[in-house]
């Protein structure tokens, strides 16, 4: 499996468009366990909201598994008004993040 | 700050390029005029994601980046009550015809979320049709004392 260390700002024409790549690119190597760590994202708009969903979509899709691990309150909170802290399956602690892929 | 400067009706109109720059720079100029009205820490954050979420969407949906199209935002401070306007010279859109995004087919849809974030930072929202084209959104939050 992977982690992916994202930090900084997930918004439109700033991060959203490298998150897609790393995640393209681990899909296309075959990886399909991710654990995406967003513990160090400062900011995300609706656009890397949308990037998120397009991540797990993608990694589903393939028959892998993407987990979100560390979020911050401030993510967190839109995850949870936009009714998609549900869909995405959240984690505080990596070891038990890393546990829970089947 | 004092209650004097708060106090005052304070009003900044300006006019921005169709590049994502303006999104930075809309945002700035909302979260300083939202400080000196008396808004703090969370509020600001909402605040300054509406701001960016619509100018994005004047940028992107309306004017889509044209060089020859602005994007106007107005900020008032006026007591208790915080106004930001933004107008687009674009083609327009219903809002009433905008998918909602918590339904459960929409869930996994990568787009469709910034006006319900809009709505969901801010106190009141309008959209307005402008002649002979252009949207014009309006937004409003209200300081509340002592949160």
């Amino acid at each position: 499996m992977s982690v992916v260390d994202a930090a900084g700002r997930i918004t439109l024409g700033e991060g959203s468009s490298a998150l897609r790549e790393t995640i393209r690119e681990l899909v296309n190597k075959g990886q399909k366990k991710i654990l995406l760590n967003l513990a160090e994202v400062s900011y995300i708009d609706s656009s890397g909201i949308g990037e998120l969903v397009s991540a797990f979509t993608t990694v589903t899709n393939q028959g892998g598994q993407l987990k979100l691990l560390g979020l911050t309150k401030r993510v967190k909170d839109l995850l949870q008004i936009t009714k998609l802290y549900t869909v995405f399956d959240v984690h505080e602690d990596e070891a038990h993040a890393i546990r829970s892929f089947t | 700050m004092g209650q004097n400067s708060r106090g005052e009706v304070k009003t900044i109109d300006r006019s921005l390029d169709s590049t994502l720059d303006s999104v930075d720079d809309a945002e700035n100029l909302a979260l300083g005029l939202a400080r000196e009205a008396g808004f703090r820490d969370e509020e600001l954050q909402k605040i300054g994601m509406a701001v960016r979420e619509s100018v994005v969407n004047a940028i992107v949906h309306g004017n889509r980046y044209s060089a020859d199209k602005k994007v106007r935002v107005t900020l008032v401070k006026n007591g208790s009550r915080f106004t930001v306007r933004v107008a687009d010279q674009g083609e327009g859109f219903d809002p009433d015809a905008l998918p909602d995004p918590l339904a459960q087919e929409n869930l996994l849809r990568q787009s469709g979320r910034g006006i319900f974030l809009i709505r969901a930072f801010m106190d009141e929202f309008q959209v307005r049709r402008l002649e002979p084209h252009g949207t014009e959104i309006t937004m409003v939050k209200y300081v509340v004392e002592n949160e």
